[in-house]
């Protein structure tokens, strides 16, 4: 049995991986990763399939030891990453021998850090997945974020040979494009023109669950309460206080405020990952373009994970 | 009046109208229904709400303007003729002790005994018009008007799982233990949520329950048998 040993706990460090899907009609969140791009490339630079597990982290990473020698790589940002003292560059993977110590630090141009650990982390699987709700304590490692001191499994490594991207990952710049709707006439001109005129920011009350926006405050002229409905990735909702929150990972399932418009999918992983702070504006694209661009973007990432495999 | 919106570049939702109605859900209802029993390749997952359906597809397979166009049509062919095949529950209910939080609040501010308040809630017919909020917490309809209560100002930090309660004009059977605002009269032993059993949450939309009174002795019974994984409480034949 291979162990994974906390010797310090990062910040919401969670056991994640896809989400889990086929259960929104019974109320269960779908968790999975807030950065899926980033998440993939990870699992592939191990050698995992992409059902695998692997830990997420906010900001700061923390530092592993593993009882069998195990691949390990760091992506989703850029951080400062040693093993045993050296520099281990992330987004390419490198063995950790048993006694080493891995040590992941603050992460920069990024929000959310993933560590892969070849074989992949070894929970239980519950509804189809074992990715962690941390709300719900769901999932994942005893449904919660990991402490030092805990001692984690893996599956077996299938490999021991370190790899590398052959292309750098790039992400779109510009706008964060959104699809307008489902109770964009909720919303005046006045509220739109300030949605698509005026800068944003993601403010330090972020996490798995949503983000709020620092911005204008958005009136919604027919009011910020809804019959409840169902709550897509991405939403754009707006409670009575008028600011902008962007639901994603572990957000509930249904939800009782307006929604002005919903951000893309192909921009989601962006978005999770933009410093606090810093100003975007949001753009208005069709469903029909939005689509286009989610498909673009995983034959992108599609592309890089089969250079990774082909050495 | 049926309304079809984009919901991201994965999902689409078709509305039924605007209102919390038992006739709107019904149309809900009989859409997911339909589309169980003849699934459109590309449609991932359905989320029924008290009057819409959220229909999460895959663009790897179905563009979001196809599905439009199906579900227009599917719309108008779904009828609601298998509301006869809802699924009714009679669930146990302990009202007294420790799991009647609110009952006498309730009462008070109803200006009714408890006695009464028991009376209304276990004489009515709810429908679960959504599972939502958090896993397995059931949202009813149905509530008798004489029971319509406030919620608290100040949410409560713990209401343990199975807890019955009153938000509004609303119902519910809370699923976790958790916080919540709304007023609490009564706690079932049925467990709503369970990630071990096929269908994790125990009701779904469009389901039909009525409450039953039990003794706090039935209720220590029952919280034992549930808790060793028994089904406590079964599909009834239509009242």
């Amino acid at each position: 049995m291979v162990m994974l040993e906390v010797a310090k706990a990062g910040l919401m460090v969670t056991v994640q991986a896809k989400p889990r899907t086929g259960y929104l009609a019974a109320g269960v969140s779908p968790s999975g990763p807030m950065d899926e791009e980033a998440f993939r490339i990870a699992q592939a630079l191990v050698g995992n399939p992409p059902d695998a597990a692997a830990l997420e982290f906010a900001q700061t990473g923390g530092s592993y030891r593993v009882s069998e020698p195990t691949l390990v790589a760091v992506t989703g940002g850029a951080a400062e990453v040693l093993i045993n003292g050296q520099p281990a560059p992330c987004w390419e993977s490198h063995l950790l021998e048993p006694g080493e110590r891995l040590n992941v630090g603050v992460l920069r141009g990024g929000m959310w850090g993933y560590i892969a650990f070849s074989g992949g982390i070894d929970v239980p699987v519950v509804l189809g997945s074992r990715t962690t709700h941390v709300r719900n304590a769901m999932g994942g490692f005893k449904g919660r974020a990991l402490a030092v001191g805990d001692m984690l499994t893996l599956f077996p490594s299938a490999t021991r040979s370190p790899r590398r991207m052959r292309s750098i990952f790039r992400r779109p710049s510009g706008p964060i494009r959104a699809i307008a709707g489902p109770q964009d006439d909720y919303f005046d001109a006045r509220a739109w023109s300030l949605f698509l005129e005026e800068p944003f920011a993601v403010s330090t009350r972020r996490d798995r669950m949503a983000s709020l926006l620092f911005g204008p405050a958005l009136h919604a002229a027919r009011g910020h309460d809804i019959i409840s409905d169902g709550t897509p990735p991405g939403s754009i909702q707006v409670p009575g206080s008028g600011t902008a929150t962007v639901l994603t990972a572990e957000r509930q399932t249904t939800g009782g405020y307006p929604k002005i418009a919903t951000v893309i999918s192909a921009d989601l992983p962006r978005l999770a990952q933009m410093p606090g702070g810093l100003p975007f504006r949001f753009a208005l694209v069709d469903q029909e373009q939005a689509e286009e661009s989610l498909r673009t973007a995983r034959r992108a990432v599609d592309a890089i994970i089969a250079e990774i495999e082909q050495g | 009046m049926v309304r079809i919106k984009p919901a991201g570049d994965q999902a689409v939702t078709i509305e039924f109208g605007d209102s919390i109605d038992e006739a709107v859900s019904a149309r809900v209802i009989a859409l997911e229904r339909s589309l169980k029993d003849n699934p459109l390749a590309g449609i991932t997952e359905t989320v029924p709400t008290y009057r819409s359906l959220l229909v999460f597809y895959d663009p790897e397979i179905l563009g979001g303007r196809d599905l439009t166009r199906h579900l227009e049509a599917r719309a108008d062919a779904a009828t609601t003729a298998g509301a006869a095949r809802a699924r009714h529950f009679t669930v146990p209910v302990c009202y007294q002790g420790a799991d009647a939080l609110d009952l006498d609040a309730v009462a008070a501010e109803r200006g009714m005994d408890p006695d009464a308040v028991i009376a209304l809630h276990t004489g009515a017919t709810f429908r679960v018009f959504m599972i939502g909020f958090a896993p397995g917490f059931a949202y009813l309809g149905g509530l008798p008007q004489a029971l319509e209560t406030p919620r608290l100002a100040e949410p409560r930090q713990h209401v343990p799982a199975g807890a019955v309660g009153i938000g509004g004009k609303q119902a519910a059977i809370n699923s976790l233990p958790g916080p919540s605002g709304w007023r609490y009269i009564g706690r079932t032993p049925l467990r709503l949520f369970d990630p071990e059993r096929n269908d994790p949450a125990f009701f779904r939309a469009g389901d039909i329950i009525r409450f039953a009174a039990i003794s706090p002795e039935d209720m220590a019974d029952l919280d034992r048998r549930a808790a060793l994984g028994e089904a406590i409480v079964e599909a009834e034949a239509p009242w």
